[in-house]
């Protein structure tokens, strides 16, 4: 799982929490942390009471593409993400993230103009050992100021575009031109995939809790890419990798889950891992994951066949966040530790997170990137 | 007590300056009354303010109990007025929006030293105990003077100066007066300084000098 | 020493609690006409503010024509990546309540930009249909019941009469989908080089409503700051006159040891604390006036410019400070020449007090010049300045000219009539006269002051009235207007009306909106039909102008335009539209009096070339007057549309203009007061002195009512000369009223007419006045007790 679900809710509100989690998303005009616990919870419940009339995410996923590029409506939330390990020509290393979020006010189809449901959020960052800048931006749908279309591939907002070329005979987000801008910073990148998406879990369905939470999961963990940063005064050519996540839900996430640690591995080997533990407050991590073969054929991975071990803490935004993991599948013979590239890559954004370029070393070299989430 | 040397004041007038003292020395003990007398403009009155800190003098040393009163500036001069000296002005000058009893407490609060049973005493000598609540419109003269009087002595200063204190009043009533006067700074312990043209009331003081032409003359004919 | 100091100073007051009383009321009624009218101001600029400022921060970015811009705009922005976020404002009728709406859209809105609620959990019940709106209770209380309306929610933020909302349910609500009035964008935002042709970034937020109403309340403050200068008048002489009694004792404490230092503390502490108590009293009197008065003030400015202000009163700490800080200024500008003499007292009087006659003389010749040299600045500043600033500068330095010239004038013609006098008690009586001048020509300047305004702007008022009138009567040509929903319903009717019998011309009225020369501009879309080429009072022409006009060569603007931007017949134009800017030339000009706003007079055709979307929902219906009632019922029935005959029209305009002026006149009437108390308050603080001064006379063999009579006559007489003084400055005050003040503040120029019973009722009142303030200390005069005279008598000596 990518982007963070409980990222969402804002931290307050996690305690008194309903019987059902119902993620809402949340303009900038509100001050979240000002709005006393047991008021939002009830907010919450109330809305709660709405959450059977969002579609069901159930098995088997039948996803079908280029269809399952483009918004899903009926559906609590979505999303867009991109992760990329970038290297400059001097060898210096940078992460950069672009992410669209896709989240209705109330269940039901799409409707135009004004009168659309739907509300857009989107953050983009890029990373380098010393400096992290992230930004985001809201949008209402129906006007034309954010939308996704699935062929051609378009997925947009404010000047933010993630664009497919089109290319015949190849999938629609096998080519992508992909810009972001904010304070201090910008990027314009190219990525292209060779083989196609990825389901995750089975076939796309990837459970999410022992009782069941599940959501639809595809990535596409192959791009190479070519591109430019701007960061501050410099201009910076880059090359690297890019993973891009596919995600949509309903009701994805279990009573007691805290929050988790994501991992999307590229390995020197040519192979793709992404592994997630949702951390519990009653019982022990839920973890699971899926090894993908530099072929792009994906094994899911069993709770059983992962260990995820926090080794350092660093102090971010007022926590303590595991900035060095050990992570062992030993399935395949993975035994490697992985380091952030900056240990400050915090997201201090309304819904606040850590997202940053990870470093393989010890048994598997290679790259990757780690999100956190509802670390206090 | 009063030490007055070589005191000269000149006043600028229309017919140009004019020299009202010109060199006075005076000495006055304590305990001890002095009849300040001479003609009208002989300068007994600007003496008096002189000693009293109202003026400055143009040359010459004045002190009181050796503290120097010429060259305080106005603050001094005040202060002089308000601790030291006790006044009795021939217009009784009191303020006339106070009472009696408040205008014979006046000068002593100024000075912070009110005394309410020395302040009873004095009414009491005065004959004033029973127009404490009059306004000073509702007097006569000489009970006005005998509040002014009292209002001198009430601050218990070292030295009273009396500017013709019986001058606005007829003989009998200005020989009572006087009499009090007399009785209580004998009574207080301090020195007096009496300015006045009466050869017969300087008589009933210890010692008199007498002024003419801005200089201390000789000793006139009793 | 400081409790005795403090006693001593107290109980002069105790003893005289008339002079207190003085003191007190003219303090009083400085603060309290100063402070009212502030509130007033500070009550109609909240409301603006509060209408401009319920979306507020940074630039905004509007359509270079005025019109409302198309929300494919703001999303072609928001993608070129500028952080603007758009919000909708209209009108709309919820039954019978007129709401201005205000639609923001939340996710892109600037935090805190607007009052919409900072709960998380609200944000889909306000922006999902039917949404939610934020509404002053009172607001909410005039809606109840009112099908249509979103969820409603009382803010205290939100001005009467007014919805904040989504953007998307107040685009549903005004039928607009894909308009939006304006951006808000982050403060140094431009307009990108592709919109440059149609958008633009305006000033200020929204500030037109405040810089429209400015003259208007620049006037209220100018009358605020007369009476609050009539009002220290009083307090000045007051101060002066208890200084003057208090000397002897002053001196006394100066003699008995209190320092010069200490004895001017003492006396400022003591205004300071007098300045407090009648500051306090003052502010009390000000909320009362400006209670009494807003509602007037409120209807001036709706009828005036649409300013919508409740007619309550909420005024903030920072007003209450502001008022005790005036009153302690005024009372310290007031007192500052009596301190300054009590820190310079010696405590022994000065051997020989000067002659008052010489005093006066000075005093005279010191004021002549100084009224010259006001003249000569006020001539200045008709020749040289331009703004309306230097208008009430101009106006300023003539009136207190005119008040410093007074004395002088009148003592030159009491002398003047006292040679004249025959007998003993006449000579004396005009001697007198100029002696007492010297206490009483403070009071009389008050009267002068404040009988100088009354016939200036009363000569204004009903200058205004007569020319409003006449060309009102000019102006309403047509029989019957009418309003229709829209332009399609206007066009059914006129069609219906053009086949009524008795109807001669039903002529479709439309307008567009733009902006010119920063400032908001309407284009009147008129149909050409004799009703305007004869009845439109035009002040200036080219030759033949409706023809040039109706031919579109041409268009008419009307006189606050010409004025403003200094247009003349023939001059070019170029107005923004749409689709760039509409060159054309100017054929004539036409007075406009009321409209705040530049107008411009087209035809339809040439209107709606530039401006496609101008609906012509009003109609000027022409007809033979027999027809008009039946006219009238009939239209009237039809629904939604708003049908006025001429009489109704004319009617409403005669109640906004009487409105306008109920406030100058209410203010003009109490500063005619505060003088008649000064003048009051002046004879009787002297009263005392007065009674020693006419004790020789009873002496000398004059009986008591004799001299009462006098007394009573000799104010009279004083008041009537300044009275007669006051008429040509009064005229005075009329044509700078009318020819500086009244076009720079409202770009329009009056003819100034006479209105000569005017000036006598004002003579009678200002006679009235002096008898009034001189029968207490007459009677009192005249009922002394001998023994009272005999003593003030040897008092004296």
């Amino acid at each position: 799982m990518n982007a963070d679900m409980h990222m969402l809710i804002p931290p307050r509100l996690r305690r008194p929490r309903p019987p059902r989690v119902v993620m809402h998303m949340l303009i900038r005009t509100i001050l979240l942390l000002l709005l006393p616990a047991a008021a939002g919870a009830q907010g919450f419940a109330g809305l709660g009471t709405e959450a059977e009339d969002y579609l069901p995410v159930t098995a088997p996923a039948r996803l079908v593409f280029p269809r399952d590029h483009g918004p899903h409506p009926g559906f609590r939330i979505e999303w867009w993400y991109l992760t990329a390990n970038l290297t400059g020509p001097d060898g210096e290393e940078y992460g950069a993230q672009w992410t669209l979020f896709r989240q209705p006010l109330s269940p039901g189809p799409e409707r135009g103009g004004w009168d659309s449901p739907t509300v857009w959020m989107a953050h983009a960052a890029v990373t380098s050992a010393e400096t992290h800048l992230f930004a985001e931006t809201f949008a209402r749908g129906g006007i034309g100021q954010a939308g996704v279309t699935a062929e051609p591939f378009r997925a947009f907002i404010d000047d933010w575009s993630m664009t497919g070329a089109g290319r015949p005979g190849a999938d629609a987000l096998a080519d992508l031109a992909i810009h972001a801008a904010g304070d201090g910073f910008s990027y314009d990148l190219a990525a292209r995939a060779a083989p196609p998406p990825v389901p995750q879990g089975a076939d796309g369905f990837s459970v999410k809790s022992a009782s069941g939470q599940a959501s639809y999961y595809y990535s596409q963990p192959f791009y190479g890419v070519t591109g430019t940063l701007r960061l501050g005064p410099d201009t910076i050519p880059v090359t690297g990798t890019a993973w891009l996540d596919r995600e949509w839900s309903s009701q994805p996430l279990a009573s007691g889950q805290r929050g988790w640690d994501w991992f999307a591995l590229s390995l020197a080997s040519g192979a793709r891992v992404m592994l997630f533990a949702l951390r519990s407050e009653e019982a022990p991590a839920f973890l699971s994951g899926t090894w993908i073969a530099p072929d792009g054929a994906p094994t899911p991975l069993s709770p059983g066949e992962i260990r995820l071990t926090p080794l350092t803490e660093t102090r971010v935004a007022d926590r303590r966040l595991p900035t060095r993991w050990r992570i062992e599948v030993p399935r395949f013979g993975l035994d490697t530790t992985a380091e952030a590239l900056n240990p400050a890559a915090w997201m201090g954004t309304l819904y606040s997170y850590w997202e940053g370029p990870i470093r393989l070393d010890g048994g598997a070299t290679g790259r990757g990137y780690l999100e956190m989430t509802g670390y206090r | 007590m009063l030490e007055i040397r070589d005191i000269a004041k000149t006043y600028p007038t229309a017919q140009g300056p004019l020299a009202v003292l010109r060199g006075v020395s005076l000495d006055l003990a304590g305990g001890t009354s002095l009849a300040l007398t001479g003609e009208s403009g002989s300068g007994k009155s600007t003496l008096l303010h002189l000693a009293a800190g109202l003026e400055k003098a143009d040359s010459g040393h004045i002190a009181i109990d050796g503290a120097p009163v010429t060259g305080l500036d106005d603050a001094g001069r005040a202060r002089l007025r308000r601790e030291t000296v006790g006044i009795v002005f021939q217009q009784f000058n009191l303020i006339p929006s106070l009472d009696v009893g408040r205008n014979l407490a006046f000068q002593a609060r100024l000075a912070g030293r009110a005394d309410p049973d020395w302040q009873a005493v004095l009414a009491e000598r005065l004959g004033l105990a029973p127009l404490l609540a009059r306004y000073p419109e509702q007097l006569s003269g000489g009970q006005q003077q005998r509040v002014a009087i009292g209002r001198a002595l009430a601050a218990r200063p070292r030295l009273i100066l009396a500017d013709e204190p019986t001058g606005n009043l007829d003989e009998a009533t200005g020989d009572a007066v006087l009499d009090l006067l007399l009785a209580l700074v004998a009574e207080s312990g301090a020195a007096l300084l009496m300015v006045t043209h009466s050869a017969r009331l300087a008589a009933r003081l210890d010692a008199r000098a007498h002024l003419h032409a801005g200089r201390i003359g000789a000793e006139p004919v009793a | 020493m400081t409790a005795a100091l403090a006693q001593a100073l107290a109980s002069y007051w105790r003893r005289h609690p008339l002079e207190l009383a003085t003191l007190l009321v003219g303090l009083m009624v400085a603060t309290a006409l100063w402070s009212g009218v502030q509130a007033l101001n500070a009550e109609a600029r909240r409301s603006y503010a509060e209408a401009a400022g319920l979306v507020s921060g940074g630039a905004r970015i509007v359509a270079a024509d005025g019109q409302r811009l198309p929300l494919s705009d703001y999303v072609a922005l928001r993608r070129a990546g500028l952080r603007v976020s758009p919000v909708l404002e209209g009108e709309w009728r919820a039954g019978d309540v007129d709401l201005h709406l205000v639609g923001v859209e939340p996710m892109t809105l600037p935090r805190g930009a607007a009052p919409i609620g900072e709960e998380a959990a609200a944000l889909p019940a306000f922006v999902l249909p039917p949404g939610r709106a934020f509404a002053a209770p009172a607001t909410i209380a005039r809606l109840a019941g009112r099908p249509g309306l979103p969820e409603l929610v009382a803010s205290g933020q939100v001005p009467e009469g007014t919805l904040l909302l989504d953007i998307g349910r107040a685009a549903g609500l005004l039928g607009l989908p894909d308009r939006v009035s304006y951006l808000l964008a982050p403060a140094g935002t431009g307009v990108p080089p592709a919109f440059a042709d149609r958008l633009t970034v305006a000033e200020g937020p929204a500030d037109d409503l405040a810089r429209l109403t400015d003259s208007f309340h620049l006037n209220l403050t100018a009358f605020g700051f007369l009476s609050f200068l009539v009002g220290l008048i009083i307090v000045y002489a007051a101060i002066g006159l208890a200084f003057e009694r208090r000397r002897p004792m002053l001196r006394t404490l100066r003699a008995l040891g209190v320092p010069a230092r200490g004895l001017a503390l003492a006396l400022l502490a003591e205004i300071l604390a007098l300045a407090l108590l009648g500051g306090a009293a003052g502010m009390a009197g000000g909320y009362l006036m400006a209670a009494a008065l807003l509602p007037d003030v409120a209807a001036s400015l709706n009828g005036l410019y649409g300013a919508h202000v409740p007619g309550r009163l909420a005024l903030d700490p920072a007003w209450w400070l502001a008022g005790l800080g005036i009153a302690t200024f005024g009372a310290l500008a007031a007192a500052g020449d009596s301190l300054w003499r009590a820190f310079h007292l010696g405590p022994l009087a000065a051997a020989r007090p000067e002659a008052w006659l010489g005093a006066l003389r000075r005093r005279l010749v010191w004021q002549a010049g100084a009224a010259v040299l006001l003249c000569a600045l006020a001539l200045a500043l008709l020749l040289l300045g331009g703004s309306l600033l230097a208008g009430f500068a101009l106006m300023g330095a003539l009136l207190l000219g005119a008040a410093l010239l007074l004395p002088g004038l009148l003592a030159l013609v009491l002398a003047a009539l006292g040679r004249r006098a025959k007998g003993p008690v006449a000579h004396w009586l005009f001697a007198d006269g100029r002696q007492r001048l010297g206490g009483l020509s403070l009071a009389l300047m008050a009267l002068l002051l404040a009988l100088g305004v009354n016939v200036g702007v009363g000569t204004m008022v009903s200058s205004f009235r007569a020319t409003f009138l006449g060309w009102l009567d000019q102006r309403l040509g047509a029989e019957i207007y009418l309003s229709a929903p829209d332009g399609a319903a206007a066009e059914v009717i006129g069609a219906a009306l053009a086949t009524t019998p008795g109807v001669t011309a039903a002529l479709p009225i439309g307008a567009a909106r733009s902006r010119f020369a920063g400032a908001p501009l309407e284009i009147y879309a008129f149909t050409d039909d004799p009703l305007y080429r004869e009845g439109w009072p035009l002040l200036a022409a080219l030759d033949r102008p409706w023809d040039r006009v109706a031919a579109g060569d041409a268009v008419m603007v009307n006189e606050q335009m010409a004025r403003r931007a200094g247009l003349a017949p023939g001059d070019a134009l170029a107005i923004p539209t749409a689709t760039g800017a509409w060159e054309t030339r100017v054929a004539g000009v036409y007075s406009d009096y009321g409209n705040p706003e530049a107008q411009v007079l087209a035809p339809v055709a040439q209107v709606r070339a530039r401006w496609p979307e101008l609906e012509l929902r009003r109609l000027a219906v022409r007809a033979d007057p027999a027809s008009v009632p039946a006219l009238l019922a009939d239209l009237r029935g039809r629904e939604g549309v708003d049908v006025t005959d001429r009489a109704g029209l004319r009617a409403s305009a005669e109640r906004v203009f009487e409105k306008t002026f109920a406030v100058t006149l209410a203010l003009n009437t109490l500063t005619l007061i505060v003088a008649g108390i000064a003048l009051l308050t002046g004879l009787l603080t002297l009263a005392e002195q007065r009674l020693g001064q006419l004790a020789p006379l009873w002496a000398l063999g004059l009986t008591r009512r004799r001299l009462a009579a006098i007394e009573l006559g000799q104010a009279v007489a004083l008041a009537g000369l300044t009275a007669l003084a006051a008429l040509p400055l009064g005229l005075a005050v009329a044509w700078v009223l009318t020819e500086v003040i009244n076009p720079r503040a409202f770009g329009w120029r009056l003819p100034l007419l006479l209105f000569p019973l005017d000036w006598a009722r004002l003579f009678l009142f200002a006679l009235a006045t002096g008898a009034l303030a001189a029968l207490w200390p007459a009677l009192r005069l005249a009922r002394a007790a001998p023994a009272d005279l005999i003593r003030r008598f040897s008092d004296e000596r």
